[in-house]
């Protein structure tokens, strides 16, 4: 398996014995040439980032209209006013953008760096990076990218990491009051931030796949349950949630080395639940983030075991409602519990059974295995699995006491009907309260507005007890990269157009209307022989829809990179696969220089890759950041309605011509080629505007025409089918008249005559001057 | 509900607030003062009940006796094309405010610019973002939200009110502008 990867090694020859730092692995890297801008600084792709603005340019809607990052302030800078350090409302609100995707890729780098520490503890600096043995040459495409280095080690990523490091404080020094002062540079320095998020979750998935052995790029990954359903309560069930996995695995590992397999149960929320079965696929997932309430207070979990990220901050109380003992295993969220990390593993059991500590902080995850594994088994006789959801009885009782204030309805992001469902409760009807649980995403914010203390989260999980009974999915467990193969299987048809697009259902799950508009997406773009890749919250809700037959959407498609899959490539961190493959098709298919060579590669994606971003329930910094680093790729991304509230989009203007003007590389020409991608960044109001846009979002300029045809005729489709008309817009994506699908010619014909339409060359695109080959052979 | 307070609680906004539309005559009058008026109706039109009808059924009678221009968002096209109703357009809610906070836009007939864009019928948050966009960046514009619920970021809205109230409302402005 890793013979590939050691002739690379021997070839190189000067890798041994080097010590770790950034000037040693770029010497590493000296054998593959390197591009203009490896490890790039701040303003290395200022330029770059510039020519996406200038296209794309940024619509800010403020949440509110002050300023209240220092002591000079607040500043009232509505409308043209500027606050007292000079600052305008589009540069704070870029200056905001730009705050939350440095937490996002802080995130990201930070659990990077932990695992990497961990991992290297426990492996060695030495331990090869494998993440796909022959079938994956290039290992860490945006790595290679970004840095201009190849990573062979483990302990070759912690040197990456001090880039990334570096770089975030730098972006983060940059919202400093009095620093910039220009929203567009805060804008660049926002895709700067994307662009260090993708290598840091590289670095982590690479490192955990190679060092835990997780589905290596394979298309068949085993298929795990997912669901409420799932989950056998008559054993000892252990909660696991977050996203750094060594906590959980240590919990596997005590199990298998115990000979306790099969005797608890190992349930998993959010990533640390994709992680989980990338390592042991009888692990069983519950759901995503919002499932993480519903399932505490159902009482089936006998401990808690919390790791970093999107985990509830009253986890803690909420785990002491059902009795049940918490652990806590990150540095970064300790919840107030006492550090027994250095105390014997028996005396913190007996604190935790014996309910003389709520929880425990446990910052070594082969400890945390151990006691979490003790704790459950002898905590569960106990608590005979106590919950806190009301019955029916006592749900119709507390309906009775609600004086109608509406506080509830006022609180819940999406304006559920709640007093109206309580108002039916009091009646004793449940049947409205078990209709808002589809589109209730679990936060409780009715619960916390309501002045009569009603539980009225519990109430809706009372009612759709049934509901959520029959939640039982498969889904395909995350396998990480892209190999070789497919790539240059597909690369051909995807830049030629004819796989009309790569569809990536990313990102966390605040929907508007349930995840099930997620799995509708997948499999309506997975039928029209799309290829839709999926991770994180999105790649869960994907798998939780049935068919006629009971089957979930993993079951019907298959894995593979190829048009008609559908892809988990696994957790949040596995993002990068996604941008990873975008990369390796202009490396490894069009073989353009990968290494240091970012805004080549970019630009390449950016003209030919029909590849588009779904976040439908976007909601955290992460999301943000990983949407940047889409955008500095030139990879539109599309959030559902909650995503406005990022308060900036990144908006194309189809209706100004000059602002789809590339070069043709042939000749240096400078051509018009269309609205083609029209967006950057943008929130759709509803799953069928999302729907018609994706369709529009995958025509690129370097289409061929047979590949535009299709496009087009998706685009269409979807048009006329959810907006019951023709586009209206047809002309601006029609070249030649080859373009234009036959089956559809007279209408389209028509369309185009109205609008005075006129034939245009396709050109072979750039916006890089410098990719002109006419102009470089005159030079 | 009466309160000028956003609809969803912890949306606060501020120092520049909404002026509240008190009387449905305020509306008739703008509409009619304005020299190009613009209608956005979001998704939520066709979803939102009044009594038989649905709220896009009042918007088209509004828009048949108005001067406005209709930009459909999301998918309300295809409602407004099933009751026989042809909008001006449609696009997204996004791409429209985008338009609408450009000054050198000259509209969607090349005409010139609007002078008065009223939205109804877009998510609560989402139509609070977009109207915070406008009125931080597109100070001439004159924004109304015709929403049942309180729109602060807006030039006017109404309070919150129940459907009943905002029908009463809606058939009032609707009788004013065909007065004329
Ligand atoms: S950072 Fe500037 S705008 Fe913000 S509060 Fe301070 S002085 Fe005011
Ligand atoms: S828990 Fe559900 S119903 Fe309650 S506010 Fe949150 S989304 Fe709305
Ligand atoms: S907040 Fe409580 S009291 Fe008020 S309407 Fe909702 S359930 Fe009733």
């Amino acid at each position: 398996m890793h013979v590939k990867i050691d002739e690379l090694k021997s070839s190189l020859g000067t890798v041994k014995g080097l010590e770790l730092s950034i000037g040693n692995i770029i010497e590493k890297a000296m054998a593959e040439e390197v591009g203009p801008t490896p490890f790039p600084s701040t303003v290395d792709l200022r330029e770059w980032d510039f020519k996406l603005l200038e296209k794309y340019k940024p619509f800010y809607m403020p949440f509110c209209d002050v300023c209240c990052l220092c002591t000079f302030g607040k500043c009232d800078l509505s409308q043209s006013k500027r606050g007292a350090c000079g600052l305008d409302m589009a540069a704070q609100q870029s200056r905001i953008v730009l705050l939350a995707c440095c937490i996002g890729a802080a995130t990201h780098v930070a659990h990077a760096r932990h695992l990497v520490e961990h991992l290297v503890e426990k492996f060695g600096h030495d331990l090869k990076l494998d993440v796909g043995g022959v079938n994956v040459e290039v290992e860490a495409p945006v790595t290679r990218l970004v840095c201009g280095v190849k990573p062979e080690t483990l302990g070759d990523l912690e040197d990456v990491l001090d880039y990334c490091e570096t770089e975030i404080t730098h972006l983060l020094s940059a919202t400093h009051t009095g620093q910039e002062g220009s929203n567009l540079d805060f804008e660049s320095k926002v895709f700067h931030a994307g662009m260090i998020d993708q290598v840091g979750m590289e670095v982590a998935d690479i490192a955990q796949i190679s060092a835990y052995n997780f589905p290596k790029a394979d298309p068949d990954a085993s298929l795990v349950n997912i669901g409420w359903g799932v989950v056998d309560s008559t054993k000892p069930v252990i909660m696991v949630v977050g996203h750094n996995v060594p906590s959980a695995i240590g919990i596997v590992d005590y199990l298998q080395d115990n000979g306790l397999q099969g005797m608890v149960e190992v349930s998993g929320l959010c990533c640390t639940a994709h992680d989980i079965t990338r390592y042991d696929p009888k692990a069983k997932i519950v759901g995503p983030i919002s499932w993480q309430l519903r399932y505490i207070r159902s009482g089936v979990p006998d401990v808690v075991v919390v790791d970093e990220q999107c985990i509830r901050a009253d986890s803690l109380q909420e785990a002491q409602k059902i009795k049940a003992p918490l652990i806590a295993s990150s540095p970064k969220n300790c919840l107030g519990l006492k550090n027994r990390t250095q105390d014997p593993v028996e005396a913190i059991v007996s604190d935790l059974v014996n309910g003389k500590a709520p929880g425990a902080l446990i910052l070594d995850p082969e400890k945390v295995g151990e006691v979490a594994v003790k704790t459950a088994i002898l905590v569960a006789p106990k608590r005979k699995k106590f919950k806190v959801i009301p019955s029916v009885k006592d749900v119709i009782k507390g309906a009775k006491e609600c004086r109608k204030c509406y506080e509830c309805r006022r609180a819940c992001p999406n304006d559920l009907p709640i007093t109206e469902a309580v108002a039916e409760a009091a009646k004793g009807k449940l049947d409205a309260l078990a209709e808002l649980y589809d589109e209730c995403i679990g936060c409780a914010r009715c619960e916390s507005a309501c002045p009569q203390n009603l539980p009225l989260h519990s109430f809706i999980v009372r009612a759709a007890e049934k509901k959520m009974k029959g939640e039982i999915y498969k889904m395909r467990a995350g396998r990480g990269a892209i190999q070789d193969v497919e790539i240059r299987n597909v690369g051909g048809p995807i830049v030629l157009g004819e796989i009309p697009g790569v569809i990536a259902l990313v990102g966390c799950a605040n929907y508007p209307k349930g995840g099930k508009e997620v799995a509708e997406m997948a499999m309506e773009f997975a039928k029209r022989r799309y290829i839709v890749l999926t991770s994180g919250c999105a790649a869960m809700s994907a798998a939780m829809y049935k068919d006629e037959n009971g089957q979930s959407p993993y079951e019907v498609y298959p894995g593979s990179f190829d048009a008609g899959g559908i892809v988990n490539v696994g957790s949040c961190v596995s993002n990068p696969h996604i941008a990873g493959a975008a990369i390796k098709i202009a490396s490894i298919f069009a073989k353009r220089k990968l290494m240091g060579n970012y805004e080549e590669i970019a630009d390449y994606i950016h003209n030919r890759v029909g590849a588009v971003g779904v976040a439908w329930g976007a909601m955290s910094q992460k999301a943000a950041s990983i949407a940047s680093g889409f955008w500095r790729l030139g990879v539109p991304v599309i959030v559902g309605p909650h995503g406005s509230k990022y308060r900036r989009m990144l908006l194309g203007r189809k209706d100004r011509e000059e602002d789809w003007y590339v070069y043709d590389a042939r000749t240096g020409d400078r051509v018009y080629a269309g609205p083609a991608p029209e967006h950057l960044f943008y929130a759709a109001e509803t799953k069928e505007e999302a729907m018609v846009m994706i369709a529009k979002l995958c025509m690129r300029p370097n289409d061929t025409t047979k590949g535009r045809a299709i496009k087009l005729t998706h685009y269409i489709d979807l048009s006329r089918r959810l907006y019951g008309t023709m586009p209206d817009d047809i002309h601006l994506f029609v070249r030649t008249l080859a373009d234009v699908p036959i089956t559809m010619r007279d209408e389209i014909l028509k369309v185009l005559k109205k609008s005075g339409w006129k034939e245009r060359r396709v050109p072979d695109p750039t916006l890089l001057p410098r990719l002109i080959r006419k102009r470089k052979e005159e030079s | 509900m009466n309160r000028a307070e956003p609809w969803q609680t912890a949306e606060i906004p501020g120092p520049k607030k909404a002026l509240v539309i008190s009387k449905p005559e305020i509306v008739a009058g703008m509409v009619k003062r304005a020299k190009r008026p613009i209608l956005i109706v979001g998704h939520k039109a066709s979803e939102t009940e009044i009594g038989e009808e649905k709220m896009i059924d009042y918007l088209i009678r509004f828009a048949e006796v108005s001067n406005v221009t209709v930009v459909a968002t999301a998918h309300v096209v295809k409602e407004f094309v099933n009751r026989g109703f042809q909008p001006a357009t449609w696009m997204p809610i996004v791409d429209i405010a985008n338009r609408l906070k450009d000054a050198e836009w000259k509209g969607l007939d090349g005409k010139g610019r609007y002078d008065l864009a009223l939205f109804v019928g877009i998510p609560y948050y989402m139509e609070w973002l977009i109207l915070s966009g406008l009125k931080h960046f597109s100070s001439e514009l004159k924004t109304v939200s015709l929403d049942k619920h309180y729109q602060p970021h807006a030039s006017w809205s109404f309070p919150n009110i129940t459907v009943e109230k905002w029908k009463e409302n809606l058939d009032v402005i609707v009788d004013k502008l065909k007065q004329g």
